[in-house]
């Protein structure tokens, strides 16, 4: 990304339908976020892939380390109780 | 395709550089063994990021430069359907080009990167583009037989180690699902067409069958990279394994075109339950491969064209984007998400 | 007919003129912008065409002095910025045009409704290449300006009545007039002095006169369906 001529990485989110989050679709090369958005879309909705979309410059990611993964990731595997499985209900209750 | 690109520089420092390296390395290889992805910013042995490099760039090379020998008849499609999907294909397959370039990026290097190598020659495509296409069926046995065994190729790396790869994969195998057919169609309809239709359609088979074959790479006993490829399970079957299955689903949809296919040696071997088929020249593929095919000059000039025209083009409209990001007085504005809605 | 023919034939060689940039735009995303833009044009013909008769035989059969294009489209693609200049020019006016017809009654109001997004598309990509193209470099604003002058004398054209199209003319060239003057007023170059259509070609290209590159152009579009009359393909 050094010389004049390198446009900066986007990554693309594309909403495939109203109702939906926006999900990562890729990323594409482009000067400025307006012509961002303009290739995305014709890139990543030719074939009406989406409704919606969001470029985010590449750059401005911070991303968690594959290195923390453990003490980030971990620590939560551990507490079932969190899960509605985890309690048990005489049959018959209903509603619950 | 990841969000985030290789970090080399933030490496674990417990126990001594050796013990964190094996480490790591296990840890890789119990992902590999247990068919999980390697992701971006995941430890990889350099061999396996520059084997992937390598590959990944070879095919998205092989995309851009197949558009050429399909764009030489868009402006010659003789009915207007057939413009509109030739010209949907080598869309395509720029795009396709694109998400292959993009899911490199994620290993740490540039698309630029890439490109400069490819028009120095030190990186290579697919030989097959360096083949003319003379006649119109030329575009049918393209989409029938190169991109068929494109496809044969391609769809074990939808299960690709290396996640962004594979994610390219699987789009990309989604929407060159109509390449292929189109093709056929296209063989089809001059095969059942007039005589002149019929022996265009067959002398376009008869040129494109054996550099099609070629396509799956060297036999198995002669590939450099085959079998640490399919240890990192980068790659899942064998070049000849491939060549095989292609053959086999090739003769019968020869005979459903009305055309045949240019290999007297072609026959079912009963015994095996497959077809044996001839002898590949591989002192043309060496050759081709060379760069003595006869487009390998033509092709590399044209995209070297296209790049070095097209210079100006980049160069104004990143200037335009750091003129704009100055007035606008912070480089903050352009780092919001930006939204658009249908 | 004449209408149909006339704006069917503007989108038929607009969409071949940009189908000859595949494999060589100065960046990967523009290729597929182009053809998107090449693919939109080339559905809006057939539709057109469709009106009139077979799309094939009229597209692959008639002679040169059959098509009712205007001058403008069939220019040859030059570099980027005559591309570009071509596309601003064209799609300004097509938006325009394509924008009254969907609200009127004719028999296109259907297929402009239709057309008019994807045109909207077209507008604001030319514009958005001729901001950066006459803001960027000193280079590309001098390339820039040279394909706007280039190209103005065709603009005279599409102002032109035309039988079937039941418009404004004047409105329709006064509000190009502005859209354009304003996108060449941000882009930082200059709307170009001198007479809007050569004295020689003012509308000649909707009576069918045009310009040298169009018969070569035709050449290379007809004669493979020419060379087997009758075949399908």
């Amino acid at each position: 990304m050094s010389s004049s001529t390198d446009w900066p990485l986007w990554e693309v989110f594309v909403r495939s339908r109203r109702g939906l989050s926006h999900t990562h679709a890729g990323s594409l090369h482009a000067p400025d976020a307006e012509m961002a958005l303009r290739n995305a879309r014709d890139l990543y909705t030719r074939r009406s892939e989406g409704v919606s979309l969001w470029v985010v410059p590449s750059t401005e990611i911070t991303a968690s380390s594959p290195d923390e993964k453990d003490s980030f990731f971990e620590p939560a595997g551990d507490k079932p109780y969190r899960h509605p499985t985890f309690y048990e209900i005489p049959e018959g209750v209903k509603h619950l | 395709m990841a969000a985030v690109t290789a970090d080399q520089t933030t490496q674990g420092t417990a126990g001594t550089a050796d013990e964190a390296e094996a480490g790591r390395l296990a840890a890789f290889d119990a992902t590999v063994a247990a068919d999980d992805r390697i992701e971006p910013r995941d430890w990889m042995p350099d061999a396996y990021r520059a084997s992937l490099i390598r590959q990944m760039a070879q095919h998205a090379h092989s995309e851009i430069i197949g558009m050429q020998p399909e764009a030489n008849w868009i402006s010659r499609a003789p009915s207007l359907r057939r413009k509109a999907i030739l010209m949907a294909k080598v869309q395509d397959e720029a795009g396709h080009g694109l998400y292959l370039y993009s899911a490199a990026e994620t290993l740490g290097t540039s698309r630029e990167e890439l490109l400069d190598k490819l028009h120095a020659g030190r990186q290579r495509y697919s030989s097959i583009f360096n083949y003319p296409t003379l006649t119109w069926a030329d575009v049918g046995a393209i989409g029938w037989l190169v991109d068929g065994a494109a496809i044969t190729n391609q769809v074990p790396l939808c299960r690709c180690s290396y996640g962004p790869y594979a994610r390219a994969m699987v789009r990309i195998c989604k929407e060159e699902s109509f390449h292929q057919r189109q093709g056929y169609e296209l063989l089809l309809a001059l095969s059942r067409g007039t005589p002149a239709q019929h022996e265009m359609a067959q002398d376009a088979v008869n040129r494109w069958w054996w550099p099609s074959l070629m396509m799956f790479g060297p036999p198995d006993d002669a590939s450099a990279h085959s079998a640490q490829s399919m240890a990192w399970r980068i790659k899942r079957h064998s070049n000849d394994e491939l060549r095989r299955r292609f053959v086999d689903i090739c003769v019968p949809q020869a005979q459903a075109l009305g055309l045949t296919l240019p290999d007297p040696d072609i026959r079912w071997n009963e015994e095996l339950g497959q077809h044996d088929y001839g002898e590949i020249d591989w002192t043309e593929f060496q050759e081709v491969l060379k760069g003595n095919g006869p487009c390998n000059e033509q092709r590399l000039t044209q995209r070297r064209t296209a790049h070095e025209n097209g210079a100006w083009v980049r160069e104004a409209a990143a200037a335009y984007a750091d003129k704009h990001a100055a007035r606008a007085g912070t480089a903050g504005t352009a780092a919001q998400p930006v939204e658009a809605t249908a | 007919m004449t209408a149909a023919l006339a704006l069917g034939d503007d989108a038929l060689v607009l969409s071949h003129r940009l189908g000859e940039w595949a494999g060589h735009a100065p960046v990967l995303e523009e290729e597929v912008a182009l053809a998107n833009i090449a693919l939109d044009l080339l559905g809006q013909a057939r539709m057109l065409l469709s009106f009139v008769g077979d799309e094939d035989q009229l597209a692959y059969l008639r002679e040169e002095r059959a098509f009712r294009n205007v001058q403008l489209v069939e220019q040859p693609n030059g570099d980027f910025a005559h591309t570009m200049a071509r596309q601003l020019y064209f799609s300004v006016y097509q938006h325009l045009l394509y924008e009254e017809l969907a609200t009127g009654e004719g028999e296109f109001a259907d297929l402009a409704a239709k057309a008019v997004k994807e045109v909207a598309y077209h507008r604001d990509h030319a514009e958005q290449w001729v901001l950066r193209l006459g803001d960027g470099t000193t280079e590309s604003h001098e390339r820039m300006q040279l394909a706007l002058d280039a190209l103005w004398r065709y603009t005279g054209e599409l102002f032109e009545p035309v039988e079937g199209v039941d418009v404004d003319a004047h409105a329709l060239r006064d509000g190009w007039l502005a859209a354009v003057t304003s996108v060449v007023d941000r882009a930082t170059l200059a709307l170009p002095s001198g007479p809007q259509a050569g004295a020689w070609a003012a509308g000649a290209g909707r009576q069918g006169l045009h310009t040298e590159p169009f018969g070569r152009m035709l050449a290379e579009m007809q004669h493979l369906h020419r060379s087997h009359p009758g075949a399908s393909w």
